[in-house]
Formats: C-alpha cells, structure tokens, sequence
C-alpha cells in the first residue's frame, strides 16, 4: 500500500468541502448561479433538486469534469483549483457515476487498478490491488470476486466496484449521483450500510438524488437546489418530504397520486405462455402469462433488464415472440406480417416507450413531425396520396400541448430542445388522444421533474377512468405502488407474482423483484 | 510437391506476409484506442513511395526507411486531428487519405523522376539486404532441419525479423503493461478512462502514432524489402486486407500473425503456379459445399440470401461446366486468376461474417465527447 489517507494535510474543525459562489453557464442557460454550500467533514449530505437544477453540474465541477466561472473550492479549510479529474482524485475526492464508468469486458481488479497503476508493469499494481479489495470487503461489506468480468456482475456489484475504485485512490470524500436508480430495495438497503461504514470511518458522502425516502432515510443534512439556485441547507431532522418536495418544485405538490379504486371491466390484453429469445440466443421471457382488464392499471415492477424492455417490446411490435396474445378477443401476429408497430396501432394498441429519446422522438425532428409518428398515413394528416397536410398536423400539435401543458408550447421546436418532462408529455400527447384500448407506458417518469410527475400520472389516471387498460413498467417501486390497481413483479423472465398494493409492501415486492418467492421469505 | 516446395512457398509467404502483419498490428493498436483506421492503405503507400524515392536519390536505404515511416506518421496524425481533435467521421478521414495517397504517390513520382509515377530502381545499399544467419552454409546439408533453418528462418531482411517480433511485443505491451490498460479501456469506454483522471486525447494520439510507425514499416518493406522501388498502386488493397486479418483475427496480437500468415500462403500459393490441376470431382465437391455453406449461412436475411445465393449459383454453374468438359473422373484446371483472387475472396468471406462473431472494441468509431 502506499501512504494511508493523510488526515493530517487538513484542518479537521474546517467543513470537509467548501463551496463559494460558484457560477456556471452553457450558453444561454444559467445552470449554477452563485452557489455556496458547505458539507461537514464525517457527514451524509444530501442534494436534491429536480432534474436540471444543476445538481450534476455542480457536482461535475467538484470532480473536474467542468471549469466554473467564478467561485471558489476549498477542501478541508483550505483553497483548491481543481482543474481535472486528476486534480479532484488528488484531493481526495471520489466519484460515483449515475451511468457507471467502468470497462465492460475489464476485470474488476483491471478497473480498480485503472488510472491509478504504480508502474509501467501491470502485475505489481494487480497484486496490491486484489489484498486491499480483500480488506475493503471485509472493513465495509464491499464483497466483489476480483478477477469477475464487469459485465457479468450485476449493477449492485457493479456500484460497488465504483465505490472500490474511489476508496483504492484513498479518497475521503464520496459523491454518489442518483445511486439506487438501478437497486433492487435489498441492494439499496446495502448500500445504504456501506455508506453508514463509510461514515463512520470519517469519510464525508455526498448524495445526490431526487428519492426524497433516501434522504430522510440516510443523510444527516440536505441541500435543496431550484434552478440553478441554492434553496438552502436544513438539517434532515428538522424536514419532511413534503416540506423538501415543496422548496423543490416552488409551490405545494401532491406527492400521492390522487385516484379512485378501479371499476375493471372485460379483459382486453390476454397473454399467455410468451416466450423470447434474443439474437444471442439468451431467453428474455421464459413463458410469462397475464390479462390486464378494462379500467384497471397494471403494473409491472422489477429491476430493469427482467424481460419487462422485451414484454413492451413484443407488446409494441418490434420483437418476435412465440406463445399466444389476444386483444380485446382478437389473435395478434407475433411474428408474421402483421407483427409490426402499425398493425398494433390498428389493433388499439398505443405505445409510450420506455426509451423515449431513442425509441419515443426523433431528437433533432421538430415537435409537429414528431407528433405525426405512427400516425402519418392519417387522413387528416395528409392532403392526398401524395402530399402530407403539415399545416394540419402543425394545428392538431399546438392542440395536443395545449391540452398536454407542453411547455414551451411550440411546434416547430426540435425535440432535443424541450425538457425531459415536456419530451415525455409530447409522446404521451401522441398516444393518448388516439384514444386506444391498450396503452403500454414503459417509464413514464425517468428523468422527468416532480411537478410535469404528478401531470403525467393524473393523465394515465384519467385514461383509466375512460375505462382503458394500462400496461405500466416501471423501475420505480414507489410509482408502481402508488399508480397501479394490480401488481406484477417480474424477476429473470418470469412473473413472480402478481399482488394488490394494498395488500402488500415494499418489503415484500422487494424480495419478489430479487427472485425470492413471496409470502416463505 | 516436395518438401523443398513447401519450404520455398513458406519462405516467400513469410516474406509476403510481413507488410500485411505490420499493417495490422498498426490497424489493431489504432483500433484497440478506439481509432478505426481504413486508411492503412493510404498510409502504406505514401510509405512506399517516399522511402523508395529517399532511397533512390540518396542510396540509403536507412534513410528511405526514416522517410518513409515520417510521412506515415504525419499521415496518422492528420487522421487524429480530424477525429480526435476535431471529432469527425472517422471512415471519411480515412478514405480521404487514402485518396490523397494514391492520386499524390503517382503525381508527385512522376514530376521527380518522370518515370510514369514510378520511382527507379533500387540498387546495393538503396534496399534492405537478406540477412544470413550463422552457420546457414553448414547446415544446409542436414535433411528437413537444414533447409528449414536456411530457407525458412534465415535469409529476410531486416524488416521481416521486426514485423515478427511485433508481435509478441504488441501483446505484451497490450497486456502487461500500464499504457496497454489504458489504451484498452480507452478503446471500451473512453469515459471510464476519463474520469479515472486520464487524457483520452493524448492516449488516442499515442495509438494513431502508433499505428503510424508500423504502417510506415509496412510501406517501406514493400517498395525497398520485397520489391525493388515503388510503382503505382503498389500496395494492391494490402491495407484493407489487413484490416480483414484484424477482424479475423478479433484485435488480437497472436490472432493477427496467423490470420496474415493464411493470407500470405495464398499469395504465395497464386505467385507460384499459374493454374492448378486437380481430378473434377474434388473441385465439383468443393464448390458444392460452398455454395451450401453460403446458402445455410445467409438463411437469415433476405438480402444476404440474394448476394450470396448468387454467388452460391455461379459456384455451381462453374462446377456444372467443369463436370461436362472433363468428365467426373478427368483433371480440370483452376484458372490462375481465380488462385490470385483467393486473398480476396477470403476477406470478403470473412468480412461477411463467416468467422464467428467478431465484436469490435465497443467505442471504436466514435468520437469522444465529455457527459456527465
């Protein structure tokens, strides 16, 4: 090993990271204004904010990865330029990725050991590597194989071999950015644990999430970001969430999705024994069989990669499938001719997919065309064979935003240029004023703020209340819980339950999303 | 065929060998950082032309070499800069020099030595002389041992020795050492690297660099090794071969050198003999089971199945031909054009995904641009 982690080079009275007035603008768009924060050194310190409040930003110029253009850094008391990545790792500072940064077909040992080699020769670095992974797994529950393939892991795995990564750069300060995105509640409870060693070992954890429960949970302070403003910094023990959703979003917000018990009617979509085998020959669906009915939601929870991408998939139209799918009494083509998005379309089936940026829009399309998609062999879109009507479908657009609060509400702005929220309203827009009998919503929140959440939810909601079936995917346990009239939990191709949520917990889905069957556990 | 034969068409697929080996070891570290290079070809052929006219004019070969190998550098950098710096498309880069090369060799030759785009001939010390080893007079009488050690081993010049130990040292620098970590993660994921602290840009300006150097000794071992001084289009679609051999053999040191030796025993194969002669119903069962492999290997998509169905039905017309004009049981005669064409046919086979998947480093080909 090489020197341990100097504590001494620092004041320790002095907050372990220091921020002032820090600035920073792309373009037009402020994304931090003159933000100072100060994190106590042995602390959890939250960061919330809804997406686009700067949050990465200004955790990104903490790491390097931006310049600021004013303000200052100081690290443990004292002033600090950090210009790169090198820099930031140098002053202890480490950093965990929402998208992990790791080489897919590296070993654990080869990314840890990555950037911070000791010399020109590999097998040194490895050896010192693979003891101190052996202590750190035992000091902190940090338990990885070393010489596993990253892409054999699972993510929970994979988060740990990021937070490896920083520890084996001794770094004294963590930053973890939205980091139970892609955790099971098991996996999230772990980290959790590890975070709390990490702590009480004196290491400083900032986190950052938009998860209020998180917060409450696990930090000991929290700071909210607005705008590109900082909203302040309370105490977590003095606030509830919907005091921090509130100083989020600016005005009062539901955090409960405001609905009646469902009047489920017929069933429309009956599945049964569906089975999919990807290109590579892995089976994603090993005979999966459901029925969502008339006026009810169901939700499909689990982690993401289960199979539930390759349901909506088949659902949708863009994969094959063999096993047997009815709509509203009628068989549907699973891998003939008819097995495409526009003859599910003419079945009734509308599809807001779970990718909305690259399966959902045309990025640098504008929003009218966009809103055309799927739909362009539509009379009133075209004015002949043919000429297409683009004044027409540029009138239905400005419609459609109105009625959707599409913000702002102008069609011929490219789909890169709205917000998360506004992107995903679009497509909603686009599905559900063909008023179908199926609507499939792979997540319909990821990425999208509070307030355009709680729109989003109470027009799904509505649908319903049309007497419409929903398919709703989401990784989002509490979306699920708090949306769906009925709950699948998908784990590994499989469904491995189905429960109503008011018969049930998070405890409880929990388990099922990790495979472990129900009730026994 | 005789042993000696053997040992000869060995001896001159070494030989022929080299310039593809050095390409696509050059190919492999550019594309292993996450560099596609297509224009290997380009780059060995201003190579070749300017070490062949360095070492006309100066009668130094040593002095062609370092000509040679600089302006394939430079070369290399100016793809870096276009997609590195400046982050453009890499295959337009790459296309454009080769362009750039084949038009400017044969202008540029032509207005220095006005030899129709050649250069003239290398004589004494203007090319790279056959290095002897020890003993090689001694041992030749010694039945299979001799002439393997004197034929085979002995006898290339300089060149060949450094192409082959390329080989294990790309290996060995890939895999055990710091640079071959990073420049291997910076070819799977470029953010990985980054954010551990490391300049991308200056890991991937190393592999073209790289790449540069080798491809350069490609260049120079074909106009001043294995021929006498450059003539047009000397390089004869080496660079794209070689970028087959990489992908046959899947980014891999060890890998390369068999994919390139199995292309230069087929030149060497299509240089010896002019045609082939071999009883019909051999060849009529040949091309039968290739055409059933490439009807069975494109069931998948249509489109495969057009292109290479149709191939699959020139085979079996051409098999049909030969079958009436010699009887089952009489010899027919493979055109030399058709041993000549093999090494292409090859590429095109493997290029057509014959070999296996073959998974290319995951962030070749694009540029990297910093996210959060």
């Amino acid at each position: 090993m090489q020197d341990a982690p100097q504590l001494g080079r620092q004041n320790t009275a002095a907050p372990a990271i220091e921020l002032r007035g820090i600035s920073k603008a792309f373009g037009p768009v402020q994304a931090n204004k003159d933000i100072s924060i100060s994190v106590e050194r042995g602390a959890i310190h939250g960061i919330v904010g809804e997406n686009g409040a700067g949050k990465s930003t200004l955790m990104s110029i903490l790491y390097g990865f931006y310049k600021a253009d004013a303000g200052e850094i100081f690290i443990g008391g004292e002033r600090t330029a950090i210009p790169d990545s090198q820099a930031a790792i140098s002053a202890g500072i480490g950093m965990v990725h929402q998208h992990f940064k790791l080489v897919e077909n590296f070993t654990v040992l080869e990314n840890v050991v990555l950037g911070a080699e000791d010399g020109a020769l590999l097998r040194p670095s490895l050896a010192k590597a693979r003891k101190l992974l052996t202590e750190l797994a035992k000091e902190y529950e940090l338990n990885v194989d070393p010489d596993a393939l990253i892409e054999n892991l699972s993510v929970g795995h994979q988060q740990r071999v990021e937070i490896l990564k920083a520890l084996y750069r001794h770094a004294d300060i963590l930053i973890l950015d939205e980091p139970t995105g892609v955790l099971t509640p098991a996996e999230a409870d772990h980290l959790f644990r590890i975070l709390r060693n990490l702590k009480n070992e004196g290491k400083t954890i900032i986190l950052i999430t938009h998860k209020l429960r998180e917060i409450m949970d696990v930090t000991d302070t929290v700071s909210v970001m607005r705008r590109g403003e900082m909203k302040g910094t309370i105490k977590t023990a003095d606030t509830s969430p919907e005091d921090l959703a509130e100083r989020m979003v600016g005005r009062k917000v539901l955090l409960q999705v405001d609905k009646t018990p469902a009047k489920p009617g017929k069933s429309v979509l009956e599945v049964k024994d569906l089975r999919v085998t990807d290109s590579k020959g892995v089976v994603r669906l090993k005979g999966i069989s459901f029925d969502v009915r008339a006026g009810e939601i169901l939700g499909i929870a689990g982690v993401s990669g289960n199979g539930q991408s390759e349901l909506l998939e088949v659902l949708g139209g863009f994969e094959t499938a063999t096993g047997d799918i009815h709509i509203n009494g009628h068989p549907i083509d699973l891998t003939g001719k008819f097995s495409d998005g526009q003859s599910r379309r003419a079945q009734g089936i509308a599809h807001v997919p779970e990718d909305r940026q690259r399966e959902g829009l045309i990025m640098d399309f504008m929003a009218w065309e966009n809103i055309a998609f799927g739909y362009h062999n539509d009379p009133a879109y075209n004015k002949n064979v043919l000429l297409m009507d683009n004044a027409a479908i540029r009138a239905d657009t400005e419609g459609k935003m109105e009625r959707f609060d599409v913000r702002p509400p102008n069609p011929r702005l490219q789909a890169k240029n709205f917000s998360g929220g506004n992107q995903q309203k679009i497509v909603l827009a686009r599905e559900i004023e063909r008023n179908p009998d199926l609507l499939l919503v792979g997540q319909p929140t990821r990425g999208v703020d509070i307030g355009a959440i709680e729109f989003i939810h109470q027009q799904i909601v509505a649908l319903r209340d049309q007497g419409k079936a929903i398919l709703l995917v989401s990784v989002e346990l509490e979306e699920i819980m708090s949306l769906s009239d009925r709950i699948a939990v998908m784990f590994d191709g499989q469904i491995m339950g189905e429960r109503l949520p008011g018969e049930t917990d998070e405890k409880e889905l929990g388990l099922l999303m990790a495979g472990m069957n129900g009730k026994a556990a | 065929m005789d042993f000696l034969t053997l040992i000869q068409i060995l001896d001159s697929a070494v030989r022929l060998a080299t310039p593809l080996l050095l390409a696509c070891l050059a190919g492999l570290f550019s594309e292993r950082g996450g560099i596609f290079d297509i224009g290997l070809e380009g780059k060995m052929l201003a190579a070749a032309m300017l070490s062949a006219s360095v070492a006309a004019v100066t009668g130094n070969v040593w002095l062609g070499m370092f000509a040679g190998v600089g302006i394939s550098i430079l070369l290399a950098l100016l793809h870096g800069l276009a997609s590195i710096t400046f982050r453009g498309d890499q295959l337009i880069s790459g296309v454009a020099i080769n362009f750039l090369a084949a038009g400017l060799t044969v202008v540029i030759g032509q207005s220095w030595f006005g030899l129709g785009g050649r250069t003239p001939s290398l004589m004494g010390e203007g090319r790279f002389k056959s290095l002897e080893w020890p003993l090689t007079e001694t041992l030749e009488g010694i039945p299979i041992a001799g002439p393997l050690y004197s034929e085979l081993i002995s006898g290339h010049t300089f060149l060949v020795y450094v192409a082959l130990l390329a080989v294990p040292a790309s290996w060995f620098i890939l895999f055990r050492t710091r640079f071959g970590l990073r420049l291997r993660a910076v070819g799977e994921n470029p953010a990985a690297v980054d954010t551990a602290g490391i300049s991308v840009v200056r890991l991937r300006y190393a592999a073209v660099a790289i790449c540069g150097v080798l491809c350069g000794l490609a260049g120079v071992y074909l106009a001043t090794g294995l021929a006498a001084g450059f003539v047009k289009d000397m390089t004869a679609g080496r660079g794209f071969i070689a970028l087959a051999a990489l992908i046959f053999a899947k980014w891999r040191p060890w890998h390369a050198m068999g994919a390139c030796m199995l292309f230069g025993v087929l030149e060497a194969l299509s240089n010896r003999y002019q045609s082939i002669e071999a009883p019909t119903y051999i060849i009529v069962a040949i091309l039968i089971v290739m055409a059933a492999g490439l009807v069975w290997s494109s069931r998948k998509s249509l489109l495969d199945l057009a292109v290479l169905g149709g191939v699959a039905f020139l085979l079996v017309t051409v098999g049909t031909v030969s079958l009436f004009s010699s009887g089952l049981f009489g010899q027919t005669a493979i055109p030399g054009q058709f041993i000549q064409a093999l090494p292409y046919i090859l590429t095109v086979v493997i290029l057509a995904g014959f070999v296996g998947k073959a998974t290319p480093p995951r962030a070749g080909g694009e540029p990297y641009v910093k996210e959060r």
